[in-house]
């Protein structure tokens, strides 16, 4: 199992569950955060000062899925993710050891 | 009891609440404008000046301010405690009202002015210190400032409202260039921000910034058009020549701020109706509405582009005291000079360009010049030996850790679930 984390812009989060739901994903979660990559250190001017702004708003999607439907779904994402400008995020995946639905107590697969 | 008259008297009695509102419009503005960490801790200054403010204005404030002057630079000691009051009655014939109205209504201003300094030392100062600041400022620079400004007595009061006969009818003096002063005092001895012009500190919630300035706004009738102490032609005259600087200014704040920033903003939009107001203060019962509207006009450009000036010149006047109410306050007194008109106010004069050559113009100057250093003088000297003895900044890591926590067990939004939100 592994675990699909994308940082992405907050205007595309809609575009990119809708494609997620259309890809059969049973769910995800998402959290508001900051951030920057290589698009740091833009300035901006306020009140007739200049300032460098470092963290911009962003937003974490993160989906759990199995090994075989990862690559399927990483398209998905990015693809849905993706407006060519600078600013459109990142996504990495990491490997999950356990996973088990609460309510039901299922494991591994089962609770995907 | 001699006959009072009840219009003015009820004008008066309406617009002490209105400039009573001010103060918490102003900490909703003024809230609004600084980070989250420490929005309670600057509202907390306003609601304190309401507060300590009072209490001296009973126990000495008014009769030193407003008793009989001794040789014109402060008042006697009749009134301690109000006494001599009750049923007594103020002004000239046919408009009086009584004492206590006009008591109620001088003592709103003590209030906002001393309340506007505390955007001047937001997110830094010890609250303990503020509440001492705030009733040794009232004592020995407002009541100085309030007498030689206001009280006029029949030729024998204020010496610079009855010798120099300079005019500033809502407090262009005695509030605005008083708290612009003052303000710039406290915001060098107090020091700079941690991260002043390094972090960007914007507004942390512009809706309460608007809510404030229109609280402002509404409540500025009151401070201007009650300053007539009638409810007639004078009062009405001032209150239209408010509205029309206030909009005017609002406007030209943002036309400049679209033509230097590339945006029009709201924080923008609200601080030129402010600085509008400011400059229209004392000119608003002595000039024409269309020299309100060129006031108004100028009033917006002039303090957008003050309010820059501290980041050159190194001093950080956090919430535009300085630039809003120091500099509106001096344009306004000096437009006096250039246009009021006799036909405005019979009891006013004739500036520049109505032919009544620089006679009034220097007179505002001097207005101008005494008040300035004085504030600046006296508010300095005050910080100073506050800083001194009990201490005024803040330790840097209050500062950081914001002060609504340390100086208020509190947190304005929760953000964090300090209460029991798990």
């Amino acid at each position: 199992m592994k675990l699909i984390t994308a940082i992405v812009k907050p205007a595309k989060v809609d575009d990119i569950k809708v494609a997620l739901q259309a890809a059969g994903v049973a769910g995800m979660t998402v959290s508001e955060t900051r951030g920057f990559g290589r698009q740091k250190g833009h300035t901006e001017i306020y009140r007739g000062a200049e300032y460098t702004v470092d963290f911009i708003p962003k937003v974490r999607i993160e989906v759990l899925v199995d090994d075989a439907e990862a690559q399927s779904i990483i398209d998905t994402i990015v693809t849905a993710a993706n407006t060519g400008s600078i600013g459109d995020g990142k996504l990495w995946v990491t490997p999950v050891e356990q996973v088990i639905r609460i309510r039901t107590g299922e494991r591994g697969g089962d609770a995907l | 009891m001699q006959a009072i008259n009840s219009g003015d008297t009820a004008w008066v009695l309406a617009s002490g609440a209105l400039v009573l509102f001010m103060t918490p419009g102003l900490a909703i503005f003024y809230g609004g404008m600084v980070r989250a960490k420490s929005a309670l801790n600057m509202m907390m200054m306003s609601f304190a000046a309401i507060g300590i403010t009072t209490i001296i204005w009973v126990l000495y404030g008014y009769s030193l301010a407003f008793g009989k002057s001794n040789n014109g630079i402060i008042g006697s000691l009749d009134h301690l405690g109000l006494a001599a009051t009750l049923d007594q009655v103020t002004g000239p014939e046919g408009h009086q009202i009584p004492v206590l109205a006009f008591a109620m209504f001088q003592l709103t201003f003590a209030i906002i002015t001393v309340a506007l300094l505390s955007g001047a030392i937001a997110d830094r100062a010890k609250f303990g210190s503020w509440v001492l600041f705030v009733a040794v400022w009232i004592t020995l620079v407002y009541l100085p400032v309030a007498h030689w400004a206001f009280a006029s007595q029949s030729g024998t009061g204020g010496w610079i409202i009855d010798k120099v006969k300079a005019l500033d009818f809502a407090g262009g003096t005695v509030v605005e260039i008083n708290s612009g002063a003052a303000a710039l005092a406290l915001a060098i001895v107090l020091g700079k921000r941690d991260g002043f012009k390094r972090d960007p500190m914007r507004p942390h919630n512009m809706p309460l910034v608007l809510l404030g300035a229109g609280m402002l706004w509404f409540g500025w009738f009151g401070f201007n058009a009650g300053s007539a102490l009638s409810a007639g032609s004078l009062a009405a005259t001032a209150m239209i020549n408010t509205q029309i600087a206030t909009a005017a200014a609002a406007m030209t704040w943002i036309a400049y701020e679209k033509k230097r920033d590339g945006k029009a903003t709201t924080l923008g939009v609200a601080s030129g109706a402010i600085a509008g107001a400011v400059a229209i203060t004392p000119a608003c019962g002595f000039v024409n509405p269309l020299g309100a509207l060129i006031l108004g006009l100028i009033a917006g450009v002039a303090s957008a582009w003050a309010v820059t000036r501290k980041y050159k010149l190194g001093y950080d006047d956090s919430l535009d005291v300085v630039g809003v109410h120091g500099v509106g306050g001096i344009l306004g007194m000096l437009a006096i000079g250039l246009i009021a008109t006799v036909t405005a106010n019979e009891a006013g004069a004739n500036g520049l360009f109505f032919h009544g050559g620089t006679t009034q113009l220097g007179r505002q100057m001097i207005a101008i010049v005494a008040v300035a250093l004085f504030s600046f003088a006296a508010t300095w000297i005050i910080a100073t030996l506050i800083q001194k003895t009990i201490g005024f900044r803040v330790y840097r890591d209050d500062e950081l850790n914001g002060l609504d926590t340390t100086f208020h067990a509190e947190s304005a939004y929760d953000i964090t679930g300090n209460s029991n939100r798990y």
